[in-house]
């Protein structure tokens, strides 16, 4: 007979990990491709031996090893592959590059893509000097390695994860310089009744900000410019809010505006995307259950949407019932009702988010034309407003071609957004007509002397 | 939506805004001719701006020389042309020959092109060696043409748009053609969304839509569509100057100022009615094999990214250029085969001539659309 359809899964994620286990239960083994050594994703990542761990908010050991020991105990039942990259994806196979530098190709019936996301970043001036880190980048240093990543850590940024941030490094011992945040306080409030929705998330963000503040660490809201100072490496922040212009002295700078979705396996398999005019981000179009309008394509966690880590758990669950229904398969109705009313609780949180933390794009739209925007190749906002009105085009990627702004080893990632943004501005058009920078393979470097499986010359 | 179309008249139509039809639009707008061109997306969105930005003579089919010629002759003032940089550098070509039998072709080669006063330096394996010391092993001998280089495509077309509109060509973007009729003593060309254009002569640039928009007017081209498949890793600090190819077929290879190294091989996928391609990683792979032989080091690299392009192939892989052999006022360039980043500065000259005098002091003969033409002598 013929064999049980192939799912693929790539990242293993709290999304990723959630949605093998319901395939798993649902009769299904799927193949599960994780870039990283371990499962887990950002929100699970842990430390070897780390004694302040159990004091970091908003950190649960005991879920994190709960999570991650719970997927380990189907690790016989699916098809496991941590540190393999997946290159470029097409309507019918994978490509990826294994932890032992192999090459390899995979067919697949279903993909479920749950790759993350990254910090997002707003150009400023001084922001590549060594030093200047993501919130991620933070985080992970002191989750994974113990340490932070300076002596005095400045943060900057918006959003629930600049605090959470700044209260971990408190929390395990670190020096904070200053926590600056482009949102009001204000702007707080009309978010309320959406945050309320999960009152617990609303009582972590506010205990994070409590302890920042019982710290007595400098805070400023409503930043609306910041130069970070140096040559080399940095030695001070400046920002300017309603209280004026001030530095604050510091060796590191943790920074972060939200997140962005790593969408570049749905955009190379032609997932729609749409523009979302409050973040100013493009978002491959979903829907709650995880399909995308592409044929036995899916999308969960914060891949798609960024909703937090509960919120992926659950999509990664529901797409992978998403998953079993297209295959025919049976599901239970009330699970799936009861996911969907989970996830549009968390929707409204998140929509109370976006209110309470609206990404700053006056900061970004007005970044001075010295400034680098894209820094692999080292290419200024000056450089993109010339090429705007040298050529009369508008389009990012044509942006991309007359400047190398995006062409450099992160394609874009960091930049995309940003490079769209001041486009937009140069040429006097709405954010929309600038578009979005399109993925190109293979989607992470790929080594020239890795060596490949595949011998056949064709596909 | 009420079907209102505006309504042009011109004197030439241009269909297609690739470096075709972009540099006939600027030759033709030089001599104060009204043209308008009309670009189903934008200008350069296809092969002109997505080549590898080889500028060579060297191993062109013969009759393809004294276009080549010309060609050479306008990109080493292109930048008095054009009005900017496209980064054209003479850095030279190097041939390379992988046993007697292509070093033989190369010589061969070098011989013929003497006539048309093209010239190449016949170097040795020892010779190689000395000279290029990043050269793999293996190569039985080369060829070295001084006059050749590498441009890059992602300037040089938007370039030539630029300057067609500032001579005064009209250059309408995101207008598809999609139906012409014939209107003696001209034709009325329709485009989406909402257009007619009506011309005393038409110039069909459409690239690798040539075939079909000949065929919008009966007449049959033969060109398929392939999509070259590119690569290009991260800098790598050592200096390859010049631009590499191979004798046979294979790969090709040139490194840019910022030390990132370019190369191609083999083919992507494409689907010309949806106007897209995409490169192949299975073909990918292969190139990055073979590149990695033809210059070692690069296996230190990674390759940050891929693409293809879409370009129509001739059956003779020579390219359709001249009047249409049936219809008085009718133009054709399209059918490049992969090789008319470098023509296309001299294409838009001679069909600039051809249209308002008649002739061309550059001969076009073997290339001209009636080769394909039945019945016609030419098609013998
Ligand atoms: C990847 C790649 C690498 C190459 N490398 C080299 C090289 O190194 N050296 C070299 O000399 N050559 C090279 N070539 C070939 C060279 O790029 C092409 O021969 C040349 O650019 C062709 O120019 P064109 O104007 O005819 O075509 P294009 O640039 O393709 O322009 C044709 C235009 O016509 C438009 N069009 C089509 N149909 C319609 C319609 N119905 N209505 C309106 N507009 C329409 C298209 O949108 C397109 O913009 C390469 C090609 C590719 C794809």
């Amino acid at each position: 007979m013929s064999s049980d359809p192939l799912v693929v899964i790539v990242g293993a994620g709290p999304a990723g990990m959630a949605a093998a286990r319901t395939l798993v239960e649902g009769g299904l083994r799927p193949l599960v491709l994780e870039k990283g050594p371990t499962p887990g994703g950002r929100l699970w990542q842990r430390p070897a031996t780390v004694d302040f761990e159990r004091r970091l908010p908003g950190h649960d050991p005991d879920r994190a090893e709960r999570g991650v020991s719970d997927f380990l105990g189907i690790v016989d039942r699916i098809d496991w592959y941590p540190g393999t990259t997946v290159l470029d994806a097409t309507r019918d196979r994978l490509w990826a590059l294994g932890s032992d530098g192999v090459i390899d190709q995979t067919p697949w019936d279903a993909l479920l893509v749950a790759t993350g996301a990254l910090d997002r970043v707003v150009p400023l001036p001084g922001w590549t000097l060594a030093g200047v880190y993501t919130l991620g980048g933070a985080q992970a240093a002191l989750k994974v390695h113990g340490c932070a990543v300076g002596r005095r850590v400045a943060f900057l940024g918006t959003g629930p994860l600049l605090w959470l941030a700044a209260a971990q490094h408190l929390a395990a011992g670190a020096e904070v310089a200053l926590v600056a945040d482009t949102s009001h306080r204000l702007g707080a409030l009309p978010a309320l009744p959406d945050l309320l929705s999960d009152p617990q998330r609303l009582a972590l963000g506010l205990a994070c900000f409590r302890i920042v503040r019982r710290a007595g660490v400098p805070i400023r809201l409503g930043v609306r410019a910041a130069i970070v100072e140096g040559n080399e490496t940095v030695r001070a922040i400046s920002v300017e809010s309603r209280g004026g212009r001030r530095h604050f002295t510091c060796d590191a700078v943790a920074m972060g505006f939200g997140l962005v979705p790593q969408t570049q396996l749905l955009d190379l398999l032609d997932v729609p995307f749409d523009l979302v005019p409050t973040s100013g981000l493009w978002l491959p179009r979903t829907d709650r259950s995880g399909r995308t309008p592409v044929p036995r394509v899916y999308a969960a966690g914060d891949g798609a949407r960024v909703l937090g880590g509960d919120a992926a758990r659950l999509s990664g669950e529901r797409a992978a019932l998403a998953i079993l229904e297209d295959l025919g398969r049976p599901t239970d109705p009330e699970r799936v009702a009861r996911l969907e009313r989970e996830l549009a609780r968390q929707e409204r949180f998140a929509r109370g988010l976006a209110r309470a933390f609206p990404f700053p794009a006056e900061l970004e739209a007005r970044t001075d034309d010295d400034t680098v925007v894209c820094r692999c190749e080292g290419v200024t906002a000056g450089a993109i407003a010339s090429a705007v009105r040298t050529f009369g085009r508008h389009d990012v990627n044509a942006v991309k071609a007359l400047t190398r702004c995006g062409m450099g080893r992160c394609q874009g990632r960091l930049c995309g957004p940003a490079a769209a943004r001041i486009a937009a501005r140069a040429a006097g058009v709405p954010l929309g007509e600038a578009g979005r920078l399109r993925a190109q393979p293979p989607i992470e470097p790929l080594p020239a002397r890795a060596r490949c499986m595949v011998t056949e010359p064709n596909g | 939506m009420n079907g209102a179309r505006s309504r042009l008249r011109t004197e030439v139509a241009i269909v297609g805004g690739g470096l075709v039809g972009c540099s006939t639009a600027l030759h033709l707008a030089r001599r104060r001719v009204p043209c308008v061109l009309l670009e189903a997306e934008r200008c350069g969105a296809h092969a002109s701006g997505v080549n590898y930005g080889g500028v060579r003579q060297q191993g062109r089919a013969l009759a393809e020389l004294p276009l080549a010629g010309r060609a050479r002759r306008i990109w080493g003032r292109l930048e008095r042309l054009v009005g900017g940089d496209g980064e054209f550098r003479a850095t030279g070509h190097l041939r390379l020959a992988r046993d007697e039998a292509e070093a033989a072709a190369l010589e061969g080669w070098i011989r013929e092109a003497a006539r048309y006063g093209v010239h190449g330096e016949l170097l040795s394996r020892e010779a190689l060696r000395a000279r290029f010391p990043w050269l793999g092993e293996g190569f039985a001998a080369g060829s070295f043409s001084a006059d050749d280089g590498q441009a890059n495509p992602r300037l040089v077309a938007p370039l030539f748009a630029r300057a067609a509109r500032s001579e005064g060509a009209t250059i309408l973007e995101g207008r598809t053609v999609v139906a012409i009729e014939r209107a003696p003593p001209g034709f009325v060309l329709r485009a989406e969304p909402e257009l007619e254009l009506e011309a005393r002569v038409l110039v069909n640039a459409a690239g690798a839509w040539g075939t079909r928009i000949a065929r919008l007017l009966g007449e049959e081209l033969p060109s398929e569509p392939i999509a070259p498949n590119m690569l290009v890793s991260e800098p790598l600090p050592f200096r390859i100057e010049p631009n590499l190819g191979m004798a046979g077929p294979g790969i090709y290879l040139r490194q840019v100022p910022d030390g990132s190294v370019i190369f191609g091989g083999g083919r992507g996928t494409v689907d010309l009615e949806r106007r897209r391609c995409r490169p192949s990683f299975a073909t990918s792979l292969a190139t990055i094999g073979e590149a990695c032989r033809v210059v070692p080091e690069l296996a230190r690299a990674s390759i940050i990214r891929t693409w293809a392009g879409i370009e129509g192939r001739t059956p003779d892989d020579l390219p359709i250029i001249g009047p249409s052999p049936r219809m008085a006022g009718l133009f054709h360039a399209f059918g490049f085969s992969g090789h008319g980043f470098m023509l296309a500065p001299a294409v838009g000259a001679v069909l600039a001539e051809l249209i308002l005098d008649g002739h061309s002091a550059t001969s076009l003969a073997g290339l001209e659309p009636a080769r394909f033409a039945p019945g016609s002598a030419a098609a013998a």
